[in-house]
């Protein structure tokens, strides 16, 4: 067994004991009985003190989620999820039942944080190491909190959101991603428990990348997170999503949803590692991760850029996806997906041009190895008002080992004469040339591995901000251990 | 000590026998031609002294400094002082030139038990080399070998070997592919990296690599054996009569 797997399962093991403890000790207070029922959601809700219209909608969207089934278009294919057999609400864990210190956290775990250099201090916090008075006060998320309101800047969680702004949430959530759109979406809608919420005011550059590491309060966010990121007009953000280590989820399924929305002439810059328990070597266990993530560029020269490093996850499905309904607006996709021993990934994204001079861009770098199995799934659309639309696509895959597969399934659509859809697609393998030269110079197989492999997401994870892609190119290397010799 | 001594060495590629019992020792500061006509199993021994997987070893021992390293892997070859020039170099598209010689260096420094070298570190030492080897730096910012002529890959292959300084270099029909001046060049960084603690085995099937870089001894390899040794006259002798009275009508190896 690899080192990762051993890791990783150790991890688990390690998770599921807390989670039988955490269980009975905590089952009077802060999580729901198993099950989903209108009485869940209003629990959630009651316990949010959530605004009445916020309810209503929630429960709109489970009467409705009641009436259909889940999709079953997709590649890979998974027993049907029982939906009762989950609890919907289980409170971040208490810090007082995490471990006291790093020398509770199990070693395995904290080894794999060093290989990918995180500071301690954001071990720490990953590991969900109780975080005391002291150490708070002087967090860098306390600094960087007021560095933010200093310019206006909106980041909190959404529960929050709701309580402070609550006419900016009722007015953009649901409004990308309605809560008919899938039937995750949909779940997502009723059970949310909570995930972040910015905006960025008129004109204003962020003045720095905002990232959930900072977020303290949010390292336990449930599986059903909601995120809302409004950039009003003028203005720029970059953020950074999810965590580059393994994570202790006690649940099967993430649906995640992220609205974007973009006002004439702003930008969001949305970066993802996604690293969730990947299952064991034989397939067994791993998180369901079906995100829906979509952006609206509403206004004129908007451009959200999404950025994905996929390396975790039993099954990845998701298409983060632009809307591009401004003149001249931009939607950037760059991804990269690795999937190892038996993890499935169907993933892509969707470009719907509506406005004029509307351009895209699509960027995917596939890497299967073992016994997995991957698939790009993109749409390009261009609408009859798209003139002078253009998209650039480009699909490569790379194959290591021969038990593994890769599929690309670009879908075309042009309302439009002028509109442009360029698409690029290439296959390749690691050669044995390739590994065995740079073996001659002394580089183990392991490493020359993730040498070749970063070189070829190399274009991608140029996009991503420079603290984030050193991560990412070990996540590369560690992602694909065991999986050659 | 020989730096290299290759006894008895038997090594068969898919099934086929194609090095037929190889002796052949080399001491420090000595430089050996190998040469032979195509398919005489050239490449072969160099493969299999590099470690490269499929080329099996049935027979007989390669001493490196005394130890057999037949069951060494390549990348620990490579780290005792192993290394080997190739007639092609390959490309790996994305990695530049730079991240690779800092990553290939650190990993043999780590084998020996040296201190890695860190970013500045390593940029002093590869300008010198650079500035050496009259090297661009434009070279070491592409990606390995992509896009280089051939006269540029073959020039990264003696680059590499200075950054590396093995104890032993097999350098395998380097001058294939190159015109004469790129020959020259490189023919002199392979000179300048000559030395008392150092021995090459330079593969070639034509002599004039050898006006340039001139051996101790010249070996005739045909149908996987040593036919004949001799000094830098042999290769002279074969670049007149060929390699008719080595290969005659005989099974092509």
């Amino acid at each position: 067994m690899s080192a990762t797997a051993e890791t990783v399962d150790q991890v688990n093991t390690l998770k599921d004991e807390k989670y039988k403890y955490g269980f009975v000790t905590d089952i009077e207070s802060d999580i729901a009985p198993p099950g989903l029922s209108e009485e869940t959601i209003r629990f959630i809700s009651a316990k949010k003190n959530e605004p009445e219209w916020l309810l209503a909608w929630r429960l709109k969207a489970f009467a409705y989620w009641q009436t259909i089934e889940d999709p079953d278009w997709q590649k890979p294919k998974f027993p049907k999820i029982d939906y009762q057999e989950a609890s919907y609400y289980s409170a971040p864990k208490d810090m007082k039942d995490g471990p006291k210190s790093l020398d509770e956290v199990d070693p395995e775990l904290l080894a794999t944080y060093e290989k990918l250099g995180i500071p301690l201090r954001e071990q720490e916090m990953l590991a969900g190491v109780a975080v005391d008075a002291v150490f708070d006060s002087v967090s860098v998320a306390t600094t960087f909190k007021a560095k933010l309101e200093e310019a206006g800047v909106i980041f909190c969680p959404i529960s929050e959101a709701v309580q402070r702004c609550p006419e900016l949430v009722q007015k953009y959530m649901g409004s990308v991603v309605p809560f008919n759109d899938n039937s995750f979406a949909t779940l997502n809608s009723a059970v949310f428990t909570d995930g972040s919420f910015v905006y960025i005011p008129k004109g204003v550059r962020c003045p720095m990348e905002l990232s959930t590491y900072f977020r303290i309060n949010e390292k336990n966010t449930g599986q059903f997170e909601r995120t809302l990121i409004i950039a009003d007009e003028g203005s720029y953000v970059s953020y950074l999503e999810g965590c580059t280590a393994p994570m202790r989820d006690e649940n099967q399924l993430h649906a995640a949803v992220v609205e974007l929305i973009a006002h004439d002439d702003a930008e969001i810059k949305y970066s993802t590692v996604q690293n969730w328990y990947p299952g064991d070597e034989n397939g067994v266990g791993g998180i369901y991760n079906f995100v829906t993530k979509r952006a609206a560029c509403r206004g004129r020269n908007s451009k959200v850029s999404w950025t994905q490093v996929e390396t975790g996850s039993a099954i990845t499905w998701k298409y983060p996806s632009c809307v591009l309904l401004g003149d001249n607006s931009v939607g950037e996709f760059y991804s990269i997906a690795i999937t190892n021993n038996c993890q499935m990934a169907d993933t892509g994204t969707k470009m719907i041009h509506i406005g004029r001079n509307t351009s895209s861009r699509i960027i995917s770098k596939g890497i299967s190895a073992g016994r997995s199995d991957q698939t790009y799934r993109g749409l390009v659309r261009m609408a009859n008002k798209a003139d002078g639309a253009r998209n650039y696509t480009q699909c490569d895959s790379l194959l290591i080992g021969d038990r593994c597969g890769a599929h690309t399934v670009p879908y075309i659509e042009s309302k439009n004469a002028s509109a442009m859809v360029e698409h690029e697609a290439t296959t390749s393998t690691i050669s044995e040339d390739q590994l065995f030269y740079l073996r001659q110079r002394g580089i183990d197989e392991e490493t020359a591995v993730a040498l070749v492999v970063n070189g070829f997401c190399r274009e991608v994870l140029q996009q991503l901000p420079m603290e984030f892609a050193v991560e990412a190119q070990k996540l590369v290397g560690i992602s694909l251990e065991g999986s050659v010799g | 000590m020989a730096m290299l001594e290759i006894e008895n060495l038997h090594v068969t590629v898919d099934g086929a026998e194609i090095l037929k019992g190889i002796n052949l020792s080399l001491s420090g500061g000595e430089v050996h031609a190998i040469m032979g006509p195509n398919g005489s199993g050239k490449s072969t021994l160099s493969y299999a002294i590099a470690g490269r997987d499929g080329y099996d070893v049935t027979e007989g021992k390669i001493l490196f400094r005394g130890q057999d390293i037949v069951d060494l892997s390549p990348e620990e070859r490579a780290a005792e002082g192993v290394f080997l020039a190739f007639q092609y170099p390959v490309e790996i598209p994305g990695v530049a030139n730079t991240t690779f010689l800092k990553e290939a260096l650190n990993a043999i420094r780590r084998h020996r038990g040296e201190d890695e070298l860190d970013a500045m570190q390593f940029v002093r030492l590869l300008r010198e080399k650079v500035k050496e080897l009259g090297i661009s730096d434009e070279m070491l910012k592409r990606a390995v070998n992509a896009g280089f002529s051939g006269g540029e890959k073959k020039r990264n292959e003696i680059l590499q070997m200075s950054v590396l300084e093995p104890a032993l270099a097999v350098l395998d029909e380097t001058d294939s592919g190159l015109d004469i001046d790129a020959l020259k060049i490189v023919a002199d960084g392979v000179n300048r990296l000559r030395g008392p603690d150092r021995a090459m085995l330079v593969i070639t099937h034509y002599q004039r690599l050898l006006d340039y870089i001139v051996p101790d001894h010249v070996h005739v390899l045909a149908h996987g054996r040593i036919q004949q040794t001799g000094g830098k006259e042999l290769a002279l002798e074969l670049e007149k009569n060929g390699y008719a009275a080595f290969t005659g009508n005989t099974e092509a190896a």
